[in-house]
Order: C-alpha cells, then sequence, then structure tokens
C-alpha cells in the first residue's frame, strides 16, 4: 500500500500529459469548419420510404476480389445510380459456413432481394429459399432451384474460346497456359472454351499449340484450391511458364494476382488474359500485362435484375438471365495496351470467329455449360 | 457472472471469522480484488472499448465529423454515439434476441422461430467450441498444451461424416455410431502426440502443430477421391450425412442441434473425471509437478497417453458436431477454426470445464452477434474476431486489468485462478 500511494501521483501525471499530448493532437486536427447544415434528414427519409433493400451474399472471396463478387456488388451500386430508391447492402462470408446464416438473415431483415454470389451457394440458396417462400432470391452461376429463384448465368466458354484462339495466335512460344481457383463449373468452363480456342486455332492454322495446366478430355489440370491466395498464383505461374506458357489464363479470382505479378517481372515475356471484369479496370495496376479479358458481365446481370425488381418486374425462374456472346454477357474485352502488338489478321479472325459463334456455324461445347 | 461473485462473498467471512465483515463490505472487497470473475468482467469490458473506438475509426463518414470537432462537437459525437450503439444493439440482438420479435412473438404478429433465432444461433456456434475448449482445457490441467485440437477436430469430423453417410444404419443407432467414431478418430489424432511425448519425449506443441497441417491436407484429399465425393459434383465436397446420423434439429431458421445438450453433459463428464476420478487425480498431480507425481508412484508416461487420447477424443466430437449438426456435408473447411477458438476458450474459461462452457457460450453469442451486426449495420465481422483476441489479450494479462483498475491482490493469492471445484 505504501509503495503504491507513492507511485500513484507519478502515474497519474504521466497520464495526464499523454492525453493532453494527444488531445493536443487531436485538437489541431479537428479544428476544420463545421460544413453548413443541410436538410440530409428529408432526403434520406423520402429515399427510405420507397427503398427495394437489395442484399447480397458474397462468397469466399469477399467483396473486394477484383472478381465476380466485385462486379456483383459493381451491378447493385449501378443499378442504386439507376433507380434511387435502391437500398444495396452485402455480408461477406468467410467460410461457406456463413452462407447460410447470411441468407437467412437477409431474409429476417425483409429484404426485397437477396442475391447469392456463387455457384458453391446452390444448394444452401435451395434450402433457404424453399423455406422462404415470399421472398425473392438470385443467384449467379447456378440454375434456378425455385420458382422464387432467379438465376444468372453465363455462356462463359464462347468467350474463353475466342481468348484460347487469341492466346494461341499471340504466343510466341507455342505454349500457353491455364489453372483455375477451384475445380467447379464456372470455372472449368473458361478452361474447357479456352482449350477448345487453341484447338481450333491449331486445326486451322495447321500449328501445334500446345495448352498446359487444363485437359479438356480428361477435365484434369491445375487448380489453386483458392480464390484469394497470390502467393499460390504466382507458384503455380512460375510452373506453368516453365513448361514454356508465355499466355497464361488464370480463372482464380484474387488468387490471379499472383499471376499478374510474375508477367510484370519477366518483362514482357509473359502476358495474362484476365478474366470476369476488364482488367485494366479491375486490376489497373497490372494493365501493362493483360492482353485482354474474358470478360463475363456479372455487373450488367445483377443491375439489370435489380432495377427490373426495383420497378416491380416479376423477376421468372424460367429462362433466367444466361449471358452469351450475343447478348454482350460475356465477350472479350478491348485489348487496352497489347492494341498494337496484337496483328491486325489475327483480330479480325477473333471478330469473323465472334460473328460465327452467334450464328451458330462455329459451335463451342462445353459440358460444364449452364443446362 | 455476477452470481458467481456474490455466492463467493458470503464464503469469506466463515474463513476468516475475526475479521468480522459485513455481507456487503466483504462484497465490495471481493468486487474490486482481482479475482478471476472481476478480471474476466473488466476485461470483457475493456476489449468493448477498444472496439467502440475501432468501430468509429473504420467508418470515414462519422470519422469526418472529428474534422470539424471544435466547431461543432454534437456532431461527431452524435453520430460516433449512433453508430456504436446500433453496432452493439445489433450484437446483442443477433445473440440474444430481439425484443421486437419476441413481442411480436408474445402478441402472435410474430413466429416463435424469429424470436428464438439468435439463441438458436449463439448455442449453434457455441456447441463445437465447448468440446474443442474442453479438449485444451483438460490437457492444459495435465501438463501438456494442446495446440492439436484443431487437427482432432478435423479427423472428428472426417470419421463422424464418412460413418454419417456410410453405414446406412437405424435411426438413432446411427448417430451414436457416427459421434463414437467420431470421438474415436480426434483420439487417435490425440493419442499419437500423447504416445510420442510419453516415449519419446517430443514436445507435443510441435508434434500436434505438424498434425493439424496433416490432417487438414488428408480432409482436403479425401473429399475428392471417389465414394467420397458427392456424386455430380466436381468441387470438393463428400456425399450428405444420412438425416438420420444427423443431430436432431428444429429445422428452418432454427439450426440449434442436440448437439449443445451433449456438450453440456460432457461438461459435467469432464468436471467429473477432473474432481473426482482417479484419473482425474493423477492428471493434475502429473500437471502440477511430473517429477513429484513419479516420486508419488504415478505413470507419468501412461497419464500423457490417455490424457492426449481422451482430450483427443473430445476435440473429435466438437469437429462431428459441426459435420453432423450444421455442415451435413465434409467439406475442406468443414472443421472451420473451431480448434484454434477452443485454444482461447479455454484461456477464457482458466481451464475449468464449467468455465469453459460458459466461455464458449460467449464467443457463441459474439459470433452469432457478429453476424446480425455485419447484416444490420454493416460493421465487418472481424471486428468480432478483434473483440475476441482482446478479451483473451486482457484474461492472459491481468496484471495490465490490475493496473488499468487498480485492483487490490486478492487475499489467497491464487484462490480464483485455480480453485479445487471445475
Amino acid at each position: 500500500m505504501e509503495k503504491e500511494s507513492v507511485l500513484r501521483p507519478v502515474r497519474g501525471k504521466r497520464i495526464v500529459a499523454i492525453l493532453a499530448a494527444g488531445g493536443l493532437t487531436l485538437a489541431a486536427a479537428a479544428c476544420g469548419d463545421a460544413p453548413a447544415d443541410t436538410p440530409s434528414g428529408s432526403s434520406s427519409s423520402a429515399a427510405t420510404t420507397a427503398a427495394y433493400k437489395a442484399c447480397m451474399v458474397t462468397d469466399t472471396g469477399g467483396i473486394d476480389d477484383k472478381s465476380f463478387n466485385a462486379s456483383a456488388w459493381a451491378g447493385l451500386q449501378a443499378a442504386k445510380a439507376e433507380v434511387s430508391g435502391i437500398d444495396p447492402k452485402y455480408v461477406s462470408s468467410s467460410s461457406e459456413a456463413d452462407y447460410e446464416p447470411g441468407l437467412r438473415s437477409f431474409v429476417t431483415q425483409k429484404c426485397n432481394f437477396i442475391l447469392a454470389v456463387g455457384g458453391l451457394m446452390g444448394d444452401v440458396t435451395k434450402k433457404v429459399s424453399d423455406e422462404a417462400k415470399d421472398s425473392q432470391f438470385g443467384i449467379v452461376d447456378s440454375g434456378s432451384t425455385g420458382a422464387n429463384v432467379y438465376p444468372m448465368q453465363f455462356a462463359t466458354h464462347q468467350a474463353a474460346f475466342l481468348a484460347g484462339y487469341l492466346a494461341a495466335g499471340y504466343s510466341k512460344s507455342g505454349t500457353v497456359g491455364t489453372y483455375g481457383g477451384m475445380k467447379i463449373a464456372p470455372v472449368t468452363i473458361f478452361m474447357d472454351g479456352f482449350a477448345d480456342g487453341v484447338a481450333y486455332y491449331n486445326t486451322k492454322k495447321g500449328k501445334t499449340v500446345k495448352v498446359v495446366g487444363w485437359d479438356k478430355a480428361k477435365q484434369n489440370g491445375t487448380f489453386a484450391d483458392s480464390f484469394i491466395d497470390q502467393n499460390k498464383g504466382k507458384t503455380i505461374t512460375n510452373t506453368l511458364v516453365s513448361q514454356g506458357a508465355d499466355v497464361v489464363l488464370p480463372v482464380a479470382g484474387g488468387t490471379g494476382l499472383g499471376t499478374a505479378q510474375v508477367a510484370k517481372d519477366s518483362a514482357g515475356k509473359v502476358s495474362v488474359i484476365w478474366v470476369d471484369q476488364d482488367g485494366c479496370k479491375s486490376a489497373a495496376q497490372y494493365c501493362d500485362v493483360f492482353l485482354s479479358t474474358v470478360v463475363k458481365n456479372v455487373e450488367e446481370a445483377v443491375k439489370e435484375a435489380a432495377v427490373n425488381g426495383a420497378k416491380g418486374t416479376a423477376l421468372a425462374a424460367t429462362p433466367g438471365y444466361l449471358g452469351t456472346l450475343e447478348n454482350d454477357g460475356v465477350g472479350l474485352a478491348p485489348y487496352n495496351q497489347f492494341d498494337s502488338k496484337v496483328d491486325a489478321g489475327l483480330k479480325t479472325e477473333i471478330d469473323q470467329l465472334k460473328k460465327d459463334i452467334i450464328a451458330g456455324t462455329v459451335k463451342v461445347e462445353s459440358a460444364n455449360a449452364p443446362k | 457472472m455476477t452470481a458467481e461473485a456474490t455466492t463467493e462473498a458470503p464464503r469469506e467471512p466463515e474463513q476468516k471469522p475475526a475479521e468480522r465483515e459485513t455481507l456487503l463490505t466483504a462484497f465490495q472487497r471481493n468486487l474490486w480484488a482481482s479475482n478471476g470473475v472481476t478480471v474476466t468482467t473488466l476485461s470483457i469490458f475493456l476489449a468493448v472499448v477498444i472496439g467502440a473506438v475501432l468501430i468509429v475509426l473504420s467508418d470515414s463518414a462519422v470519422l469526418a465529423k472529428f474534422a470539424y470537432f471544435t466547431a461543432r462537437p454534437g456532431d461527431a459525437l452524435g453520430s460516433s454515439w449512433d453508430l456504436i450503439s446500433a453496432a452493439y444493439s445489433d450484437l446483442l440482438k443477433g445473440a440474444f434476441g430481439d425484443p421486437e420479435a419476441i413481442s411480436a412473438w408474445f402478441s402472435g404478429t410474430g413466429s416463435w422461430q424469429d424470436a428464438l433465432g439468435p439463441i438458436s444461433e449463439t448455442l449453434t456456434y457455441a456447441a463445437p467450441l465447448v468440446f474443442t475448449g474442453l479438449s485444451v482445457a483438460l490437457a492444459f490441467r495435465g501438463g501438456l498444451f494442446n495446440i492439436g485440437a484443431q487437427g482432432q477436430a478435423v479427423l472428428g469430423a472426417v470419421t463422424a461424416g464418412v460413418a454419417g453417410f456410410s453405414f446406412g444404419l437405424p435411426i438413432g443407432l446411427n448417430l451414436v455410431i457416427a459421434l463414437i467414431v467420431g470421438a474415436l478418430g480426434g483420439a487417435l489424432w490425440g493419442f499419437l502426440p500423447g504416445l510420442l511425448k510419453a516415449r519419446t519425449g517430443a514436445h507435443e506443441v510441435i508434434t500436434t502443430i505438424m498434425l493439424n497441417y496433416t490432417a487438414a491436407l488428408f480432409l482436403s484429399w479425401l473429399v475428392i477421391q471417389q465414394g467420397i465425393q458427392q456424386p455430380g459434383r466436381s468441387d470438393a465436397i463428400s456425399k450428405a450425412v444420412d438425416s438420420s446420423a444427423q443431430l436432431p434439429s428444429f429445422g428452418g431458421a432454427l439450426r440449434v442441434h442436440l448437439g449443445i445438450v451433449i456438450a453440456v453433459l460432457v461438461t459435467a463428464g469432464v468436471a467429473w473425471l477432473l474432481n473426482r476420478s482417479a484419473f482425474g487425480f493423477e492428471l493434475r498431480a502429473v500437471g502440477a509437478n511430473p517429477h513429484a507425481a513419479r516420486t508419488a508412484g504415478i505413470s507419468v508416461a501412461k497419464t500423457y497417453a490417455l490424457l492426449m487420447a481422451v482430450a483427443g477424443g473430445l476435440a473429435g466430437l466438437g469437429g462431428a458436431t459441426q459435420v453432423l449438426g450444421t455442415a451435413h456435408a465434409l467439406t475442406p473447411a468443414v472443421a472451420g477454426n473451431i480448434g484454434f477458438d477452443g485454444l482461447l476458450v479455454a484461456l477464457l474459461g482458466r481451464n475449468r470445464p464449467w468455465g469453459t462452457l460458459f466461455a464458449a457460450l460467449l464467443f457463441g453469442a459474439l459470433r452469432a452477434g457478429g453476424n446480425r451486426m455485419q447484416s444490420y449495420s454493416g460493421i465487418s465481422l472481424e471486428l468480432v474476431t478483434v473483440l475476441q483476441a482482446l478479451i483473451v489479450i486482457f484474461i492472459a494479462a491481468p496484471a495490465l486489468v490490475k493496473a488499468i483498475f487498480r485492483l487490490r491482490t486478492a487475499r489467497a493469492a491464487g484462490q480464483s485462478a485455480s480453485p479445487a471445484k471445475g
């Protein structure tokens, strides 16, 4: 006790000194002028009265995956910009165990549109939507599981076919590579289309460009088992490059950023075809290595669904939404910085190929395509 | 927790009748002494305060109001308060129930499922943590640091899951067998480091960490093998557990299952084992001083091996509850983080069985409330992880809490840290 009473005042002074110093710094930073009082209350209440709550549950990639979760969220933001009554919100899932609580919590909050992002959420969405018949659900990359589930699917193999053709035509080493984030249909459909595009180039030109990382016939290849692990992406890409690949298509969300880093370090030897959103917009720091992007227009599909829902148009479970080359739901992004490096002849061939696929004269098939 | 404080208070005068304290002064004295209950409560309080600061810091709109704090402090303080109170009230509503939903239930406009949903979520998240927490706590009482609860839980999930969809036994029996097999799987994974420790002296921390990796990678490999993988799926997911092997649940939004009941029973069992059985005495003796225990004729090697097997079995049950109770199929992440959270739960519960149960309930409540907080207030779920970590940091550093609140040293040193009773 004796000792404490001696210590106390000293300690007290020190605390006061620290608080004072902290307070001064804060005060210095806090000297700004107050903004004019705007009647913000009335405008926000006007918005909430007609609010159409669009709520999305991300998959484990999280909201900032620079890939399809980000696209879906951008879609909801775009919908909000178009129809002011739309009130978007999201929860991110840190593991698959979070899918169900996330969806259920939005049911409890009486969201008008509950969006499940990712085919992995198919089973859970079915379970929750079957119990909450009054709620409108939407799901990306999965078929509909009930009248209240609006499916948004993409014939991504069509666009990936073009990317395969482009990669084969652009490659100098005669080997191109791809890998996936996880062995699920929405991923392997890219790889199928890519491999077929290369094969089509070979038959047409009599070349033997090789694909490493995916075997379409055996449906087997290289997977990172992660949509976030950039180091894994680097390791896999280095392996593909050592096998001779000079164009790589990572179908792995954030993991693919590792590939972009490897390409950047290679000083022009390796280039990357990005997926989902135009790489020069979603991962602009790597724009100089992106040959092109296999665009899967999740953003547009989600925006359309939310806008239609807010306007009161029914979201019919059948046929739902299917993105194709024809409706620009999938496609090849601009070549951006590679525009001058890609041969003009190759560009015309790709444009023609696109028309042929839309017309049906060139058939693109994949076992992983949405049925 | 306050109940415990009050029951402990009157016990003091009996021990020291000479002092003749009134009940009230004894209570006050205990309240501000650095006993376990006070330190725990204050740790939670400190974590909540720091959490509140983090909530404000993470919201740019509110933070922007601090830029003109001197001009109009009301703005910054008001919006900070709104944000913090919204976040924490959502945390509480998500953990224990929304008063609106409960009153809607009583007035007949809402369903009882909505009203009881939050409690159900809390218990659902708590159930596996009770098992893994007990696993760590029990091993710790025997002087072993079981970092391997994660691996043991994974193996328990694997064996329970495979048993759940393979045998096709009749209802009831199927569940019992799956649970037993799950516990055995975990026990095997605990027994190995126990045996290594007993026979070769290999440190259990190292071996259990390595076995965590082995278990996790084994699971990732197993779920894509033919006969295990769900037909028609190309991703890593196993067949679903038969409904007869699933832990019975209310279904629908009420996900709580029989696991929490089993967890309470097992806690009672562990408390008995620790305090009333011969093995419990031996393991406590070994934990207190292995050399003395050996001199007293206790086989330290045998105790270590058996203790790790029992601890592994408990963690295995945790994994089994996860797969039979909520996930219903094996995926690489089926066990989540329950093993490592079990370490924190055991620390928070001060390695006592009932303490661990309450700590698991607290963690379950934080998790369930965190989900609502993220969903309603848009505050990241990671904040809950931070809160959990902060609570445990303060508990692990009681001197810090003592210094901050100037608590007096408890009279009987260590009285609350390791009482005879569980």
